[in-house]
């Protein structure tokens, strides 16, 4: 086991942090459980490519010691997409946000997952748009607040896990920033997955959404994660009514269906005699 | 020698020879006309000499994914039309800053909007220069003919490769659809610049950013060699990581200028033809200059004493040699497929040395000869 400093020491850029977080961002947790998990993996650092967006959650990897790609706004997928196809034995993982990946990323997001490539996609979920300050996501609740919806959100969130699982991941999965030990399990399942994982990773922006919520403070929202959640093996044991106010996290779908780097190897194989 | 093999082929499938002898071996894609022969080519063709085909969700992403493949070493390419070509933009920006070598086709259809998807167009001159945010450095190339095509497809790949950055090839319907014979050199006629790269012994000292002492192109590493490097659209210092620093931000931003400025001479590309004794210039670029080439012989025979000059690279400007011939040309003529672009260009190199003319359609149909030749009458 490694002890924190050695993780550090092993994974991250040292000399690049601190890293420019507010105090109380969930995406500091979030960060460490990716790296951890390619850790526990034993992953060969050089084959991996971490590719993210532009957001708060977005500047990750470039503080993780690895080969890593800090895109345009909505389109890590698409040059993930490049990246994986282009070179298929690197492990390509996508740091994104709900807005990077569910608003101006959608499109990318339910082709990535159609395809099946091996990518792993981790969305750091908190609910808004904390790098431009606040604004309203796909993913922030109705009737909630944001400064460009200062009468109440009335948008219906995305499940971003039913988008991902509708549009053919083949490993899907929710965590948070309050159950570390379970997100790193997550998250190193969608790595060893041979095909589109995306794991939704619970965040929280005390900045912006929890201001403007008056969710508290950092410690509260933590909280809140940890009463609020209800593990998909125990939701058959609890009434719908219980339910309504609570979110689900833990593995929805693990399965496997041709991934398209393997498809895309079969061409090759079927075109060889006509090699030059 | 081998004897060079002659096929006949139209501008669009000459832009995938050409790429296949520059060693292209990724493409990345969304169809649309007038463009689509080269994605439908390319998803035949790479496979076949173990490259990689994929059509993408749409054209933001067909660049997003071009960067990446190039990102892991290989020579990549993408190609669009007008609405295509403005969805690209952004991606062609981080491309120009983080120093990603990469060439993206235009085949011009006539615009705004959806225009006219199917017509001949020079209407994007101005946007290859200026349509992403921000200065940035520029390389487009316009051929005038299927030859040229494969000629000029080469170019830009070799552009891209050794100055890191993106090029454009600006094709317009006419060059991309017109079929012509074509000599296709021997590949030990062709010569290949391929991207500088690290010495995997200098892995832990790399700095994706820095140029050797004296050069102004960084030597580039693959995702997947071991130097674990870091790109981004932000500013950046040398190695790759986001500054907010006043002077790394202008340093950065004036040596990724510099590339192109200070190697016009090895990027700018163009032919003069009737020039000795003439007093006026026709100058013109793509399909148009097909049309001004026979206008300048009609009216050579008629007794005007017309040169003509072939812009092959279209940014940078060819600025010193317009501005030499502007001291001995009274008059210069620019056909072309707009209200008026790249004669812009010219206007501000001749200042007030020779009087500037221009003659613009955008109707969709070509300029003729006739058009250009009753122009010549008129204003010379
Ligand atoms: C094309 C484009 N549009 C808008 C922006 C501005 N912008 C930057 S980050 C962002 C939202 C980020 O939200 P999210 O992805 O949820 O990440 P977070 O900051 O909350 O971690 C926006 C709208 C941009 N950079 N580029
Ligand atoms: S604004 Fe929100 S998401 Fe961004 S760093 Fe601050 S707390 Fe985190």
């Amino acid at each position: 086991m490694n002890t924190g400093s050695q993780l550090i020491k092993n994974n991250f850029r040292v000399e690049k942090l601190p890293h420019i977080w507010c105090p109380g961002c969930g995406h500091g947790i979030l960060m460490r459980a990716v790296t951890e998990a390619i850790e526990n993996l034993n992953l060969d650092k050089k084959k991996v490519c971490i590719v993210s967006g532009i957001g708060c959650s977005s500047r990750a990897p470039g503080y993780m010691d690895f080969n890593t790609l800090h895109t345009t706004h909505g389109r890590a997928l698409a040059f993930a997409t490049g990246i994986k196809l282009a070179k298929p034995e690197l492990k390509v993982i996508v740091i994104t946000g709900d807005g990077d990946c569910t608003a101006i990323g959608g499109n990318h997001l339910i082709h990535a997952a159609r395809r099946n490539i091996d990518i792993t996609t981790i969305v750091f979920n908190n609910n808004i748009y904390g790098m431009t300050g606040g604004q309203y996501s796909p993913t922030t609740p109705k009737n909630e607040f944001g400064t460009t919806a200062p009468f109440g959100n009335i948008d219906k969130a995305f499940d971003v896990c039913k988008l991902a699982d509708g549009a053919g991941a083949t490993y899907v999965a929710r965590g948070t920033a309050y159950h570390v030990k379970q997100l790193i399990k997550l998250v190193e399942k969608g790595i060893n997955n041979k095909g589109f994982s995306l794991i939704d990773a619970i965040s929280i922006c005390p900045t912006y959404y929890g201001r403007k919520n008056k969710k508290g403070l950092a410690v509260d929202m933590m909280n809140y994660l940890k009463d609020n959640a209800v593990d998909v093996k125990a939701v058959k044991k609890f009434q719908k009514e219980i339910l309504e106010d609570k979110f689900v996290i833990g593995e929805f779908k693990n399965t496997t269906e041709p991934e398209y780097t393997d498809e895309y190897n079969k061409i090759l194989e079927k075109v060889k005699h006509l090699h030059k | 020698m081998n004897k060079r093999q002659i096929k006949l082929m139209q501008g669009n499938e000459a832009c995938v020879e050409g790429a296949l002898a520059a060693g292209i071996k990724f493409y990345a894609g969304y169809p649309i006309t007038p463009s689509t022969e080269i994605a439908e080519l390319c998803a035949e063709k790479l496979p076949q000499v173990g490259g990689k085909f994929i059509q993408m969700e749409d054209e933001i992403a067909g660049i997003a994914a071009t960067i990446g493949g190039s990102l892991t070493g290989l020579k990549s390419m993408t190609a669009t039309s007008g609405p295509g070509f403005s969805l690209k933009q952004e991606n062609i920006g981080y491309a120009a800053l983080a120093e990603i070598p990469c060439v993206i086709v235009n085949v011009q259809r006539a615009g705004p909007s959806t225009g006219l998807p199917t017509a001949p167009s020079q209407g994007d001159i101005m946007q290859a220069k200026w349509g992403t945010h921000g200065d940035h450095p520029v390389i487009a190339l316009s051929p005038t003919s299927v030859r040229e095509t494969y000629d000029l497809t080469i170019k830009a790949f070799n552009f891209s490769e050794k100055y890191r950055t993106p090029v454009i090839l600006l094709l317009d319907e006419i060059i991309g659809h017109m079929r012509e014979k074509v000599e296709i050199p021997n590949s030990d006629e062709i010569e290949i610049i391929d991207r500088l790269k690290p010495s995997v012994e200098d892995a832990d000292e790399y700095m994706a950013y820095k140029p050797k002492k004296g050069e102004l192109v960084p030597p580039m590493a693959a995702f997947g060699e071991g130097f674990n490097f870091h790109v981004t659209g932000l500013m950046h210092d040398d190695f790759g990581f986001p500054t907010n620093d006043a002077n790394i931000s202008d340093q950065l931003l004036r040596r990724i200028m510099k590339k192109i400025d200070n190697n016009v001479n090895d990027i700018t590309m163009y032919e003069e033809e009737f020039m000795e004794d003439a007093e006026f210039l026709v100058l013109a670029y793509g399909g148009t200059y097909r049309s001004a080439r026979s206008a300048v012989k009609k009216a050579r025979l008629l007794g005007y004493k017309v040169g003509l000059f072939k812009a092959l690279t279209i940014w940078p400007f060819p600025e010193k040699r317009i501005r030499e011939i502007s001291n001995k040309i009274k008059k210069i003529l620019v056909p072309e497929m707009n209200l008026g672009q790249y004669v812009l260009e010219v206007e501000r190199v001749v200042k007030n040395e020779s009087e500037v003319h221009h003659l613009g359609k955008v109707n969709g149909e070509a300029i003729t000869p006739e058009e250009i030749l009753s122009k010549i009458r008129e204003v010379l």
